[in-house]
């Protein structure tokens, strides 16, 4: 008897949780541990050496120049489009919530951009960048847009943070408007009652009781935007001269065209490392200023 | 009173401009869908002369757009359908059976949902590489369904939970399998988190560039992202024709999100602040 149950349970769980487990397995846990592994490894393609080396990729990693260059001007970057993105969208949802008419197509038009994926991103901001600006700076003798911005390594840079500001801001209109929604009314009566102005009652009230959607924007633009890799391909194509390679494009460069796949994979490990580091540090700074209502 | 309502005009014209300038990268790239590529280098932000389909027609034969369109619905359609209909089965699981086992693996699930695919893609292609397995829609949409069940079981999980389990009592009662009361009683009353994770999926997959573009190979196979690229690669000048092919892309996704926006809207919601 016990052991039919017991059967029947092992039946339950293949059919239940079979296919889901197989693929998940295969798919993400054992290249997960094949590729700790590999960081440990000499793995390159050509001469097919697997030798076990210990930590001379990652002490590889430090000594690359190329990649620590690429990660600072990746942090860069993420720093920029966090402060852009999240400003731009908690201005958007603010006025959004303050009853406007047609609120619903309003919104749905901000978050047009996130339909898209980075490839198409890309192409459409490169267009816009290389041939529409130039000509509006040409014809109106703007000097900031004469030149295309994506032959400048520094105007470059910020071509990356505004498309990416642009998509991510309509993404995260969305959760400021339903952190805005959530403050009770109540509360900002109150605030009013006791002769708050307008700035203070957005500033004091409105402000600090959004805290928990501004925890979350600010970690999911962190983490999109530390592996942003589609954008960078089209819109920039690491150029010019390889200086605006973001970490993940270094990755796939060097795993892929220069066949190292330890270093490269070490340099991903590094990545995540870090992309997890700053995620949680800012979580748990910015849950400190959380208040209740 | 009639100041509050100039203020509340001025309001609404300024969202609305906002609203136009946001949208104007769409705009011009519209606007010059219709224009020859000769217009469009002298004067990017005239209107068209005559509104033309040539780009259209020219960017469909270019970037094989049938094709890729085919390709990219096929993965996107059974991947999206493989994530739901198994991860439900597995949140399920994990919810009704309370055993060590289940425990240990949905922790190691959650724990998935933090690890980037930058992270996974070199060994992956490695080992998918090494046994020949590479350059197939079916194994990429395997992969979609192991990359994708985590988020899956996770959101099935925390629905299923608030599932009564009396529904479920009275069927067995009547001699109903598991299988058949999960599938009658059960996977109905998940509708709204199933629509949640269609949109989330779809959006994932239609847009997604890297993984197919390290898995398919040969150009019989490209996706819409793969083929845009292409198309972007090979013709970077001829501007007319690129424009039509954005805006060819980006149309099959537009649709679906007009038809489903509140969903959308929803899931993204419920998604972050989970």
């Amino acid at each position: 008897m016990k052991k039919n149950q017991a059967l029947r349970n092992a039946g339950l769980f293949f059919l239940f949780g079979g296919p889901s487990l197989i693929a998940f397995t295969l798919v993400f846990l054992i290249p997960f541990v094949v590729g700790l592994y590999l960081t440990f490894t000499k793995w390159d393609v050509v001469n097919n050496d697997g030798s076990f080396v210990g930590f001379v990729n990652y002490v590889e990693v430090f000594r690359d120049k190329s990649f620590l260059t690429q990660l600072w001007f990746t942090i860069r970057y993420v720093f920029f489009t966090v402060i852009f993105s999240n400003v731009l969208a908690f201005l958007i949802a603010l006025a959004l919530t303050t009853g406007i008419k047609g609120e619903r197509w309003i919104r749905t038009g901000y978050f047009t951009p996130n339909l898209i994926g980075g490839i198409v991103l890309g192409y459409l901001w490169q267009s816009l960048f290389s041939r529409v600006m130039p000509f509006l700076g040409q014809k109106y003798g703007w000097p900031l847009f004469e030149t295309s911005w994506l032959t400048d390594t520094d105007k470059a840079f910020w071509a990356l943070v505004i498309a990416t500001s642009w998509q991510l801001a309509g993404y995260l209109m969305i959760i400021y408007i339903a952190g805005i929604t959530g403050v009770p009314k109540d509360v900002i009566e109150a605030a009013k009652m006791d002769g708050a102005g307008n700035f203070t009652i957005l500033r004091k009230v409105v402000l600090r009781l959004s805290i928990p959607a501004v925890v979350v924007c600010v970690f999911l633009s962190v983490s999109r935007s530390f592996l942003t890799y589609d954008l960078n391909l089209s819109l920039t194509k690491g150029g010019p001269f390889n200086s605006t390679e973001l970490a993940t494009y270094h990755i796939v460069q060097k795993a892929f065209l220069s066949n190292q796949y330890g270093v490269g994979q070490a340099e991903a490990i590094v990545l995540f490392v870090i992309v997890a580091a700053v995620a949680l540090t800012q979580s748990y700074l910015l849950k400190k200023l959380e208040v209740e209502s | 009173m009639s100041a509050r309502r100039a203020g509340r005009f001025l309001k609404h014209v300024l969202i609305y401009a906002g609203l136009v300038v946001f949208l104007s990268p769409f705009l011009i790239v519209i606007l010059n869908s219709f224009k020859k590529t000769q217009y469009f280098v002298e004067n990017p932000i005239a209107l068209p002369d005559t509104f033309s389909f040539a780009n259209y027609i020219d960017a469909f034969h270019k970037m094989n757009f049938m094709q890729g369109f085919i390709n990219t619905l096929l993965i996107t359609v059974f991947g999206v359908f493989v994530i739901i209909l198994f991860s439900s089965m597995t949140g399920y699981l994990f919810v009704r059976f309370d055993w060590k086992v289940n425990k240990i693996l949905f922790f190691i699930m959650l724990a998935a949902m933090t690890v980037p695919f930058q992270v996974i893609m070199i060994p992956l292609v490695m080992l998918y590489g090494n046994l020949g397995l590479l350059d197939s829609k079916a194994m990429l949409i395997f992969m979609y369904m192991g990359f994708g069940v985590p988020l899956g079981v996770f959101t099935f999980h925390g629905f299923i939970k608030g599932i009564s389990y009396e529904l479920e009592e009275s069927s067995f009662l009547d001699g109903c399998s598991r299988l058949r009361t999960f599938f009658q009683i059960v996977f109905p009353l998940l509708k709204p988190v199933v629509v949640t994770l269609i949109v989330l999926d779809v959006l994932w997959i239609w847009n997604d560039y890297l993984l197919p573009s390290l898995v398919l190979l040969s150009p019989s196979n490209r996706t819409l992202p793969l083929s845009t690229y292409a198309f972007f690669s090979s013709y970077s000048v001829d501007y007319g024709p690129l424009m039509a092919g954005l805006v060819m892309t980006i149309i099959p996704v537009l649709i679906l999100y007009l038809i489903l926006q509140d969903y959308v809207i929803r899931g993204i919601t419920e998604g972050a602040l989970k």
